[in-house]
């Protein structure tokens, strides 16, 4: 088990050494103008311009721009060209918010899959089974942004769902609990937006997973020796096919994180995701390299957790 | 003489045969494919529409200020936006942006996802390995956050939009085609062709990729609507292709501001683009049911 997470670190680090290099050439590679400016404005002059490319290392050849990036962001020193504020400090800000919204969705993502799936599969290939399967693919197809605005009209006049921002503005809880409920009352419909997405494509996984399990000679056996259908169902095939709810933390991560962007801009989330809209609007060449790196990570680190668990949860799997 | 091979006397439907009769029973499948047909007779005439620019049924780009913000009636079939622009025009002349996207950034991919999985599939051992790591790498990027940077920092344009979709959403293809050439590299006709001493590039071309053909297609297929909703989330951001032309995400980002009184310029396109999404993914969904070859057995 050692073993394994030391050597999963080390392909970790490997692949952290490709994250950085697809992060910075992104930004470096895309013709256009590296100055937030744009590159013809009358109003800038020459100097200011070699000035910023001097601070921001543009004036060097590519891979010394590499190195000079890579070590500003490990030892805190890159900062954001609009502010001038230290990258990381302004991510590492950012990021409860994005915990609790991504949490969230991932969530509501692998427990609405897991119900959905299983109840396919219970009844695969019957009238509720093709019913949840194609609104599956109706939920994978609906863009989120959509969704959003249909159901801010609605929760707007006809209900008291808040729908900007982390807490209420201008109340003072008594308690951290207050606090707490009034924080998850407010994540509660972007994360549920979010997950919609995910929910579809998990229950496909589940669905699947659950349909193969049940051609497995032990689920024959079982039924051979007169279990209930149930208790072959719960008790024998579900417990053999939760692989695909830890392989969704994985792969579930990035188009949440992805279509987090557009879903915190809606309802004026402050997660990375706006963060990231921000940047991209403001051309913050060293905020998008360094979101890109750290959202990209925290993948990575979601990846060997799910490895991790892997063999936790399931005794077959053994890690070298 | 006597011809020593007899005539079989029952042609074996060939895998197929068998694959085109599973996807005509598949009734959703059909209704799906009917449905992605539509669309694309819609964006091809509307397309020649505009670029003969004959107005029908009205002018997308006309603006009519006594008119905006119309509700649905006899004349603006849709309503109409915040110009006096005919929704309904709008978005069927939107539909080929939609469907442009979505076929040519698929198409980018897969050449990119085919040649690359293709490599490592076939050559194996340490390019491989560092293909594939590569290939991991890419995946741990949020892949709208990473279309958003890429497309904003070359500036928004269809041309742009398509080769960055492209160029961001190979790596499923390129795990696919790769792990189905780790297992035929192994067949025995690939070793007899090896054995002739035939060249690698003929042997992933003319054995390999058409045996790995069937899933390649379903990828493609179910490619298509997550190009045509990554467009839309960018048009809706600002970053699509840009106004004058109408695309249904800008539609929509227009109209979002009148969303408490005209919730026409919302909706409308917003089911267009699901339901052409949810068309490209039941037809995607069908194929690969149909050329599954797991579910003979059964």
């Amino acid at each position: 088990m050692t073993v394994f997470i030391i050597r999963r670190l080390l392909a970790s680090v490997v692949l952290l050494f490709f994250i950085s290099l697809i992060s910075f050439f992104i930004i470096t590679l895309t013709p256009g103008s590296p100055y937030p400016w744009g590159e013809l404005n009358p109003k800038v002059s020459e100097d200011v311009k070699r000035i910023f490319r001097e601070k921001f290392h543009l004036d060097k050849p590519l891979h010394e721009q590499y190195g000079f990036i890579m070590r500003d962001l490990f030892t805190g020193e890159l900062r954001s060209i609009k502010d001038e504020r230290p990258v990381l400090a302004k991510i590492a800000e950012r990021l409860p918010a994005t915990l609790a919204l991504n949490l969230g969705a991932l969530a509501l993502s692998l427990s609405f899959g897991l119900l959905l799936g299983v109840y396919g599969a219970r009844h695969a290939g019957r009238p509720p089974d093709v019913i949840t399967s194609v609104l599956a693919f109706v939920f994978i197809a609906l863009p989120g942004f959509w969704v959003s605005y249909l159901l801010a009209i609605g929760l707007v006049n006809y209900g008291a769902v808040p729908i900007l921002g982390t807490h209420t503005i201008g109340v003072t809880f008594s308690n951290g609990l207050e606090v707490f409920l009034d924080r998850w009352w407010h994540v509660m419909l972007p994360a549920s937006i979010l997950a919609i997405g995910g929910v579809a494509v998990q229950s496909r996984f589940i669905r699947a997973s659950m349909i193969e399990t049940l051609r497995e000679d032990y689920i024959r056996t079982a039924r051979a020796k007169g279990l209930d259908e149930n208790a072959v169902f719960y008790r024998h095939a579900l417990r053999n096919s939760v692989r695909p709810l830890i392989t969704g933390i994985g792969m579930l991560l990035p188009a949440l994180i992805g279509g987090a962007v557009i879903i915190e801009n809606i309802f004026a989330y402050p997660g990375m995701g706006r963060l990231g809209y921000e940047a991209v609007l403001e051309r913050d060449y060293p905020t998008l390299v360094a979101l890109n790196f750290v959202t990209a990570a925290l993948v990575l680190l979601g990846n060997l957790l799910a490895d991790v668990l892997y063999a936790v949860v399931d005794p077959r799997v053994r890690l070298e | 003489m006597i011809t020593t091979t007899p005539e079989p006397l029952e042609v074996a439907a060939s895998p197929m045969e068998r694959s085109l009769r599973r996807f005509r029973a598949n009734k959703i499948g059909l209704c799906a494919l009917g449905m992605v047909g539509l669309l694309a007779v819609i964006a091809v005439a509307f397309f020649v529409l505009d670029v003969l620019g004959i107005p029908w049924p009205m002018d997308p780009d006309a603006t009519n200020l006594e008119r905006k913000l119309l509700p649905p009636d006899s004349v603006n079939w849709l309503g109409t936006d915040n110009l006096g622009r005919d929704v309904f025009s709008r978005l069927l002349n939107g539909a080929y942006i939609s469907l442009t996207v979505g076929f040519v950034a698929v198409f980018v991919s897969l050449f990119i996802g085919v040649t690359v999985g293709a490599v490592a599939g076939y050559f194996g051992k340490w390019v491989d390995n560092l293909i594939m790591r590569f290939v991991d790498a890419i995946m741990c990027f949020p892949t709208f956050f990473l279309i958003l940077t890429a497309v904003a920092l070359v500036g928004p344009s269809i041309f742009n939009i398509i080769i960055v979709i492209g160029l961001v959403s190979w790596t499923g293809t390129a795990r696919l085609v790769r792990a189905e050439f780790l297992t035929l590299r192994e067949s025995a006709y690939v070793q007899a062709a090896r054995t002739l001493g035939q060249r690698g590039p003929k042997i992933i071309f003319r054995h390999m990729l058409p045996n790995a053909a069937a899933p390649i297609l379903v990828t493609a297929v179910l490619g298509v609507p997550e190009a045509i909703l990554a467009e839309a989330g960018l048009s809706f951001l600002g970053f699509g292709v840009q106004p004058p032309q109408a695309t249904w995400g800008n539609i929509i980002a227009d109209g979002k501001t009148y969303i408490l009184d005209a919730w026409w310029l919302i909706l409308f396109p917003g089911l267009a683009i699901l339901i052409a999404a949810l068309s490209f993914y039941l037809t995607g969904d069908a194929l690969r049911q149909a050329v599954e070859t797991r579910s003979e057995r059964q």
